[in-house]
């Protein structure tokens, strides 16, 4: 009985197990096998650990990982904190029209990232709706290069992304803090802590596990980013928004194809989200 | 004092739902609006929808790619439902140091990124397109196989598992169930809220997915609604009305099901994380 259940559950496994060998870790091995040749197309021949050294002298490659950091800098924190604060709120047992808030705040989540991007892309356009407006109000004169401008087009992917994700991370902080006793807020009041102390002081370490998982997820994110640079900017202008993932699809099906070259960048991607990870549980984890 | 910030936080709350409203508000307004009258910045609704439709139907395959988004998603959706539910209930029930360990591993291509595995993937389908080529590239099945399967819908089950009453399986072993028996006859009925989260999640991925089947599909009429708009978006002259209705209908089932199983949904949305 005992020998047979064992037997049915490698069966029941076997099948996701299968897939998952197949379609993600012997395509990794294929990767690596693939980054140490070089050519175009299908005329590949070995060349070593070339293409490891060609990443670094990459100007491209380099750019790609400058935005792409840029954006996980910028917005993974500006979207947690505002994630943080808006929950906060929100779980204020006496407010009205919670449901309502969380509902449209969470909202976001529910496009695709293709369908939203198109929406930005418009509503930030030269002549998109957010310029039409703004001058409406006198507030500017001429129309904001909001998509076409190096600077501020990388602005306008952090606000997108900000509001695709915002609603999402607020979902998952606000079940923590219902798990929260009441009675420690309630206790530092009587201390005299202030609402920014408690927010600081309570909030925050309480919710410390759930703040690192979000913060890993939201890294992994940002830097397979893809969906909203190529439908907001197409990486441009120039360069100035090209993610690591668009310029591993630009190497292998938009220019002359080096698909070795491009697995060498698809391991570049693999071992920062592996340095990241590690590095956020050891900076989160210590006192845990 | 009190009243000034409690003035504070609605004004605050206020206006991030503003923000998060208005672009929905926008692309359903602009749906039923004239591109000239998009580009003017009119914010109210217009007449214009049944001419926008016509357009859309007109100038692209929107009906195919709406059929097969449709059918990759629930074919997707059914097969990694059965299949991770099987394999979580698997791990746990069946549990030993052995599959402990296999699925140890299994999370370890959580790590992976999609990008990453791309390139190996395109080459392997082009690989299969000599031999079975319904199977390769430019095919739905190769948009469904690589992506059906994640360590992290088997890990959803496994802990939703957890919770599982034990002493129902042995009643179902009395009753002379076979294993297989017991899992789809008291498992499945009893689990599923577990499987309604887990459909949302499955469903919207592939609903939404858009780099693989980017890489994939090269005919116009394999398609999937993410390329179509990401097509319309990218054109020379872009009519604005009709890629926001492309838009509105391309969301349009992701929010019924929203608003349906909100529940449901949000749990999906945090996984297993409780």
């Amino acid at each position: 009985m005992k020998v047979k259940n064992e037997l049915v559950g490698w069966g029941f496994i076997s099948i996701p197990v299968l897939l998952i060998f197949v379609f993600y870790f012997y395509p990794m091995v294929q990767a690596f096998l693939l980054s140490l040749q070089s050519g175009m197309g299908s005329n590949l021949s070995f060349v070593g650990f070339d293409n490891y050294v060609r990443l670094f002298q990459d100007t491209t490659f380099i750019t790609a990982v400058t935005n792409t950091f840029t954006y996980l800098i910028i917005q993974v924190p500006l979207m947690i904190l505002l994630a943080l604060l808006l929950s906060v709120l929100l779980n204020q047992k006496d407010l009205k029209g919670r449901g309502f808030f969380r509902t449209a705040i969470f909202l976001p989540c529910i496009t695709s990232l293709v369908a939203y991007a198109t929406i930005f892309k418009y509503l930030f356009g030269h002549t998109g709706i957010i310029n039409v407006l703004l001058m409406d109000i006198s507030i500017i004169t001429e129309p904001i290069q909001w998509l076409t401008d190096p600077l501020l087009a990388r602005f306008t992917i952090v606000m997108a992304i900000t509001w695709r994700w915002t609603g999402y991370n607020m979902i998952f902080y606000l079940s923590a803090l219902q798990n929260v006793d009441h009675s420690i807020y309630e206790a530092a009041k009587i201390d005299g802590a202030t609402a920014t102390k408690q927010f600081f002081k309570i909030t925050i370490p309480m919710l410390k596990p759930i703040i690192l998982f979000t913060s890993i997820t939201s890294t992994i994110g940002t830097l397979q980013l893809f969906d909203e640079i190529v439908n907001i900017t197409g990486g441009g202008p120039g360069n100035s928004t090209l993610t690591i993932s668009q310029y591993i699809y630009n190497l292998s099906f938009k220019y002359t194809p080096d698909f070795g070259y491009a697995a060498t960048v698809s391991y570049a991607i693999v071992v920062m989200i592996i340095i990241l990870s590690v590095i956020q549980f050891k900076v989160a984890g210590d006192k845990s | 004092m009190k009243i000034l910030k409690q003035i504070g936080i609605y004004t605050f709350l206020g206006i991030a739902t503003m923000i998060s409203i208005f672009p929905f508000f926008w692309m359903v307004v602009s749906a039923t609006n004239s591109s000239v009258d998009v580009t003017a910045g009119r914010l109210l609704p217009g007449t214009y929808l049944f001419e926008n439709f016509g357009q859309l139907l007109e100038s692209t395959e929107l009906l195919t790619a709406f059929y097969n988004s449709s059918k990759i998603a629930v074919v997707t959706t059914l097969l990694a439902l059965f299949i991770s539910s099987l394999a979580g209930y698997g791990f746990e029930v069946y549990r030993s140091k052995a599959k402990d360990l296999v699925f140890n591993i299994l999370l370890a291509s959580m790590m992976i990124p999609f990008a990453a595995l791309m390139v190996p993937l395109f080459r392997m389908f082009a690989t299969v397109s000599n031999h079975v080529p319904f199977m390769g590239l430019d095919s739905h099945i190769a948009i469904i196989l690589p992506t059906m399967t994640t360590a992290f819908l088997i890990f959803f089950f496994r802990q939703s598992t957890k919770m599982f009453p034990r002493d129902i399986l042995e009643a179902g072993r009395m009753d002379g169930l076979s294993e297989l028996g017991i899992f789809i006859k008291i498992y499945m009925p009893t689990m599923k809220t577990t499987y309604a989260a887990a459909a949302i999640i499955t469903f919207m991925s592939s609903w939404n997915n858009y780099l693989w089947p980017l890489v994939v599909i090269q005919s116009p009429n394999k398609q999937t609604l993410p390329l179509l708009i990401s097509n319309l978006g990218s054109s020379y002259a872009p009519d604005y009305g009709v890629i926001m209705l492309a838009i509105v209908l391309a969301t349009l089932p992701v929010a019924i099901i929203f608003f349906i199983l909100q529940k449901h949904f949000v749990a999906g949305m945090m996984g297993s994380v409780k």
